[in-house]
């Protein structure tokens, strides 16, 4: 059994849990995930690492309540414990000095997972710029945190409620035409956020890298459950990803894997909401 | 005596199409009995031969002649310590019972029944004391709480070795509990097999990725003398054709996990759903496509098909789960390959576009092989498509394990003791193999546990 050590509410919604779970805290990196299981009857559900502290012996996820299993998640109070956590899982993000600014962009729920990897960017001497996406005000998350792990923080709002009105891709088409030397966008939020950033940098040809989380099961290698299309390759995001290059995921088909069981959580869970917060067309 | 063996009570076809309860509901006492007393107690017990872990058969049946179940389950358990599993699903017609001399003028003893039946006996009076044993004061190390892992790690600790087993998933059992369906191998079965082993001290914990949160190596840091890798076949392969990342197509490995491990058939009462449309295409002809075209019918679909590249004679399947599997009314599609997936406009599978084959000459592995005729597609009208054609071995642990020599394919390299490249690195079953048996797999647990202990 894993411990929740703290809970907190970070949008209506999003909840934060540091868990302790020794095992998994003593390897993490940022860019890998984990896969908890609630309870008995749960299911296996796969979360990027939030942060990790391996003195302390704890791992931080951050999830948004939209299935049966995440709000079963989300139900359970500090001091309780969580049955299944495995992990570390999935390569983690290539961390060094680059040449040129590193670029972090992460809209919604994503915004959790780029955390750990603006600040190891950060911390290996790169200059970050982190470009964060809401949909309003009350659903941005971890500003602070993003404040102190990057160079500059931009945010936008899509309503406007909160800084910029519009979208991340929107800041990152003018860094690039102000002519900002950027060596590597990181991109995490729901697919279609991904697909955009990815369409705005590829005809300047900078790599861009986007952190997958799609349908899987046991998350080793075992199940392929999360097969993705990179380029003319079909690829496990659990054991060859999560991370991939942008510019060759198939995320057409990704989209369309991720609606899979959409009429069968509904079933489960009497209402659907969709992973990327709101702004995937997953409904 | 008669020539023929008692056959194994079944559920009714019609009744069992629609439940995941056992198939086959065992002997009672009398058939047992009777069945028993058909083995001709051959004194150079032929059988024997055919046992990759060498259960004592003769002994073991002469207890059951005599009444003394308890007797029976002690001698088999001297060698097998997953009878209840073992009796089960082993090819036994290709093993023990294919040397039966009974075989050569009639049917075999129903050995692998015998067993089965005694396991379960033995299961239900809980007669099965622990032994006493002496610790030796090392430590080993066992990878994977499949067959092959907890025959490894039973038999070091009644040799007297503190044993810890890593496991990946949430529960220990590997193939037994995510792979074989509840109508072949009731989960409870292995439970209790499960738990049988840790009564003899040995340790499992659960949610440990070797080659993620522990090397190899680490294990060696942490005292063990003795690591033991039987992390199992791993990887999925697929058919390499386009369509196959369409909805609706699973792997078999993720299909029967959602099912078997993750009770989807259970669901939304356990919350891991699967889709299982109403015309399934099963493609393979293993154990493993027999498990999903039954499993499929169990889920509610109309029609199963189940296409195979080869013919009937080729099938590498169990005779029983073939039989079992058209009796239930799987669709055979032999001498089809597929060549393509067709999808509909929002991704989803509909149809299964296969090629005809013909047979050529054998193959490396004896088997003809299949080659195409030209110009003979025809489509499967489908909307779920599992795909059975094998596994190949995963290769986190070789990555993080320096100095491990893998074969072109992945598999790790032994000698016939089970010994790696590495000192003290040990393995056997599927990651050795590639995809194979229960038994093999716990045949090759059983070998380097001697080999650790010095008696190979």
């Amino acid at each position: 059994m894993y411990q929740i050590v703290t809970k907190k509410t970070l949008s209506p919604g999003v909840q934060q849990m540091v868990v302790k779970a020794p095992m998994v805290a003593r390897k993490a990196q940022p860019g890998e995930f984990i896969i908890l299981r609630v309870d008995e009857k749960g299911e296996r559900i796969p979360l990027t690492i939030a942060d990790f502290d391996a003195a302390a012996g704890t791992i931080t996820i951050i999830f948004q309540e939209v299935g049966a299993g995440t709000k079963a998640l989300g139900r359970l109070a500090e001091g309780e414990s969580i049955l299944d956590f495995v992990g570390p899982l999935g390569n983690p993000t290539h961390v060094e000095k680059k040449q040129g600014t590193v670029v972090c962009v992460g809209g919604g729920i994503g915004v959790a997972p780029i955390f750990p990897i603006a600040r190891g960017m950060k911390q290996a001497g790169n200059k970050v710029i982190s470009i964060v996406g809401a949909r309003n005000h009350d659903l941005l998350i971890l500003e602070k945190e993003m404040q102190s792990a990057s160079t500059e923080l931009k945010i936008t709002t899509d309503d406007g409620s909160y800084q910029r009105k519009g979208f991340v891709t929107d800041v990152l088409k003018e860094l690039i035409a102000q002519g900002e030397p950027i060596a590597e966008v990181i991109a995490i939020g729901p697919v279609v956020m991904m697909r955009a950033v990815a369409e705005v940098t590829r005809p300047h040809g900078i790599k861009t890298i986007a952190s997958l989380n799609p349908i899987m099961v046991d998350g080793t290698g075992m199940c392929g459950g999360c097969r993705v299309s990179i380029g003319t390759e079909t690829k496990f995001a659990c054991v060859d990803g999560p991370e991939f290059d942008a510019h060759q995921i198939d995320f057409a088909g990704l989209m369309a894997r991720q609606k899979t069981y959409v009429d069968m959580e509904k079933t489960c869970d009497g209402a659907h909401t969709c992973h990327g917060g709101g702004t995937c067309s997953c409904h | 005596m008669s020539l023929n063996r008692h056959p194994m009570p079944e559920q009714p076809v019609a009744e069992r199409v629609q439940n995941f309860r056992e198939v086959a509901v065992g002997y009672d006492a009398a058939t047992a009995a009777l069945e028993a007393s058909r083995c001709l107690q051959c004194k150079t017990a032929p059988c024997r031969g055919g046992c990759p872990v060498e259960v004592d058969i003769p002994a073991f049946i002469h207890c059951i002649r005599d009444g003394k179940i308890g007797d029976a389950a002690r001698k088999i358990k001297e060698k097998n310590n997953l009878p209840a599993v073992c009796g089960r699903v082993c090819p036994q017609e290709k093993q023990c019972e294919s040397h039966c001399v009974l075989g050569k003028k009639g049917e075999a003893v129903a050995i692998g029944r015998l067993e089965r039946y005694v396991a379960d006996c033995d299961r239900a009076t809980a007669s099965s004391e622990t032994p006493i044993i002496a610790k030796n004061g090392r430590k080993a190390a066992v990878i994977g709480a499949g067959p092959a892992g907890l025959t490894a790690a039973a038999d070091l600790a009644m040799a007297g070795y503190d044993v810890t087993i890593f496991e990946a998933l949430h529960r220990a059992g590997g193939v037994l509990i995510y792979g074989i369906p509840e109508f072949r191998l009731p989960k409870d079965i292995v439970a209790a097999e499960v738990e049988h082993i840790k009564s003899l001290g040995v340790k499992i914990i659960t949610n440990a990725v070797v080659g993620k949160a522990l090397s190899i190596d680490e294990l060696f840091e942490q005292g063990y003398e003795a690591v033991f890798i039987g992390s199992g076949a791993g990887a999925p392969q697929f058919l390499g054709i386009p369509g196959e990342n369409c909805n609706g197509v699973y792997s078999a490995n993720e299909f029967l996990t959602r099912i078997n491990l993750m009770k989807a058939y259970q669901f939304p009462e356990y919350n891991t759903p699967v889709k299982v449309g109403k015309i399934v295409a099963v493609v393979g002809g293993g154990n493993v496509a027999m498990d999903a075209a039954r499993t499929s019918l169990r889920m509610g679909a109309e029609k199963v098909y189940l296409v195979y590249r080869r013919s009937e004679a080729e099938i590498p399947a169990r005779h029983e789960e073939f039989e079992h599997a058209k009796a239930e009314g799987v669709i055979c599609q032999f001498l089809m390959n597929p060549s393509r997936i067709i999808g509909d406009e929002k991704g989803w599978a509909q149809g299964l576009e296969c090629q005809r084959m013909e047979l050529g000459a054998a193959d490396a592995s004896g088997r003809r092989c299949a080659v195409e005729v030209p110009g003979s597609e025809t489509i499967l009208p489908v909307d779920t498509v599992v795909i059975a054609i094998g596994n190949t071995p995963n290769p986190l642990i070789p990555r993080t394990t320096p100095g491990l020599v893998v074969t072109r394919r992945g598999t790790i390299v032994v000698n016939e003791r089970g010994e790696t490249s590495r000192d003290g690195v040990y393995a056997g079953g599927d990651i050795v193999t590639g995809a194979a048996t229960v038994i093999s797999a716990m045949g090759a647990g059983k070998q380097a546990a001697k080999a650790i202990c010095g008696l190979s």
